[in-house]
């Protein structure tokens, strides 16, 4: 049975090339950056090239990016970071309802332990942050907004530039949570005019355990990590060079190949939009229509559990999710799909496919020979469903 | 130590090293002032109490004028200025 993997923004293999470069710097190019001897002296220098790769893919200068150990840690820095740097301009933050965890949660922890406010911004039914709303709850007292840029859930865009217009005009601080578009989209941080940008490894196709913050020059932001100086004195921590190195030809990498895997990562995921819409009454699928990532297909299939489905399909050798890696096992419903208004049975369905350049017409080809038979059989023996039915029949 | 007013001093290059930790306060103004000509002035900017004590004895050391501190009570941080004459 061919294994097929469509869940790339949950984890995804990293690549011949990426590892190869990234093989050297566990042994023979093991030195610490910080030594002043000649090992320490060539890993100095091939961290800093990294950092002009990853630089170089988001169009900004090599010293606005601090590495870290994953995007959550990345979140962290900006959020927590900047809001207790700007304490004297105020305590409120605005985030919107469709953040990562590591978003939210930073945010709560500000609210908690910082006497900060914090807004939760809704969103419309595609998951959309509307500017007037944003620009309606901002206020003097506002340090920080984050907005992510595109859900890993429902894969909806945002229209991230004007939301940081409107924060740039009142001097507020602006960060994005990047992790699932760095590496898929072009992500230009001139031209979205943000202050702060998290990205991560994996979605780059590059390993696990690495992330980077953007922060435009001269922002200040206090280290969340306390230590010595390594990141000019804004995290500490002896250097993950083999992850670092990683990172930075998987940003190489994908500067090179972003212009044709959109396009083709496209062209998938509407096949597999056409082929569920087509096949399978009662499928909603959830996000922006148009304005979404290109390798990303979400669904709710009304009257059955997206766990079971996933099962059913892992049966098969078709790997899927049900939402964020991270928010599947530890929720039942997902916060993202109760923010574009899904009632909580519906949302309970939901599945979501990320592709990748190694995905072919094949593999969205087996997903459709299992699919539409699979939430047929989980109908067939739902309450919900059976309920669902019922009242169509009747009504 | 000489305490400067606000507008006493003029510098052509400012280190910002507000919630950096030691030794940046030490490093950054070191390299900043590879870059500057003779005669010019670093205002460096840190929360690091240390720093009154480091900055002067560095200058002293590297044969720097080290021309004072101004405290900045609005942004909560001091200011160090340092010539360049070596």
């Amino acid at each position: 049975m061919k294994r097929v993997y469509l869940d790339h923004a949950a984890a995804t293999p990293v690549r011949r090339e990426v590892l190869e470069a990234m093989l050297p710097y566990f042994t023979e190019g093991f030195g610490n950056p910080s030594a002043v001897y000649d090992l320490g002296a060539q890993a100095k220098e091939a961290l800093e090239e990294q950092r002009a790769k990853v630089a170089r893919l988001i169009h900004a200068h090599a010293e606005e990016i601090i590495f870290t150990s994953s995007g959550a840690e990345a979140n962290n820095l900006a959020i927590k970071g900047a809001a207790l740097a700007h304490l004297k301009k105020g305590r409120h933050v605005v985030v919107s309802a469709v953040e990562h965890h590591s978003v939210l949660n930073a945010a709560r922890y500000l609210e908690k332990f910082h006497d900060f406010e914090v807004t939760f911004l809704p969103v419309d039914r595609h998951g959309v942050v509307d500017p007037e709303r944003l620009q309606k709850v901002i206020n003097p007292a506002t340090v920080l907004v984050s907005i992510i840029h595109a859900s890993n859930e429902i894969g909806t865009i945002q229209p991230l530039a004007e939301l940081a217009r409107r924060c740039r005009e009142q001097g507020i601080i602006f960060h994005t949570d990047a992790v699932a578009t760095v590496g898929q989209i072009p992500v230009d941080v001139q031209e979205l005019g943000v202050d702060l940008l998290s990205l991560s490894g994996p979605a780059l196709e590059g390993p696990k355990g690495v992330g980077a913050l953007y922060f435009r020059r001269r922002l200040r932001l206090v280290p969340q990590i306390h230590g010595g100086i390594q990141e000019n004195g804004r995290r500490a921590g002896t250097e993950n060079m083999p992850g670092i190195v990683g990172l930075g030809r998987a940003a190489e990498l994908a500067e090179i190949e972003l212009p044709e895997k959109g396009p083709y990562l496209a062209r998938l995921r509407d096949q597999l939009k056409a082929g569920v819409m087509e096949r399978i009454p009662y499928a909603i699928y959830t996000g922006h229509p148009e304005r979404r990532l290109p390798g990303h297909a979400s669904f709710c299939m009304e009257g059955i559990e997206g766990e079971a489905l996933i099962f059913m399909l892992n049966a098969k050798g078709i790997y899927a999710n049900t939402g964020s890696a991270c928010a599947s096992k530890a929720l039942k419903v997902s916060p993202v799909l109760c923010a574009i208004g899904l009632p909580p049975e519906v949302a309970q369905g939901s599945i979501v496919f990320t592709f990748n350049q190694d995905d072919g017409q094949e593999d969205v080809a087996q997903v459709m020979d299992h699919l539409p038979q699979a939430v047929e059989r989980l109908r067939s023996f739902s309450p919900v469903w059976r309920k669902k039915m019922a009242a169509v029949s009747g009504g | 130590m000489k305490f400067l007013e606000e507008t006493e001093c003029k510098a052509d290059a400012t280190a910002d090293l507000v919630y950096r930790v030691c030794p940046m306060h030490l490093l950054e103004p070191g390299e900043m002032l590879a870059d500057l000509e003779m005669g010019q002035v670093l205002e460096v900017l840190t929360d690091y109490d240390g720093a009154l004590e480091d900055i002067p004895a560095w200058c002293a050391k590297y044969g720097q004028e080290f021309i004072g501190v101004g405290e900045d009570e609005h942004e909560d941080c001091y200011r160090l200025y340092i010539r360049k004459i070596h």
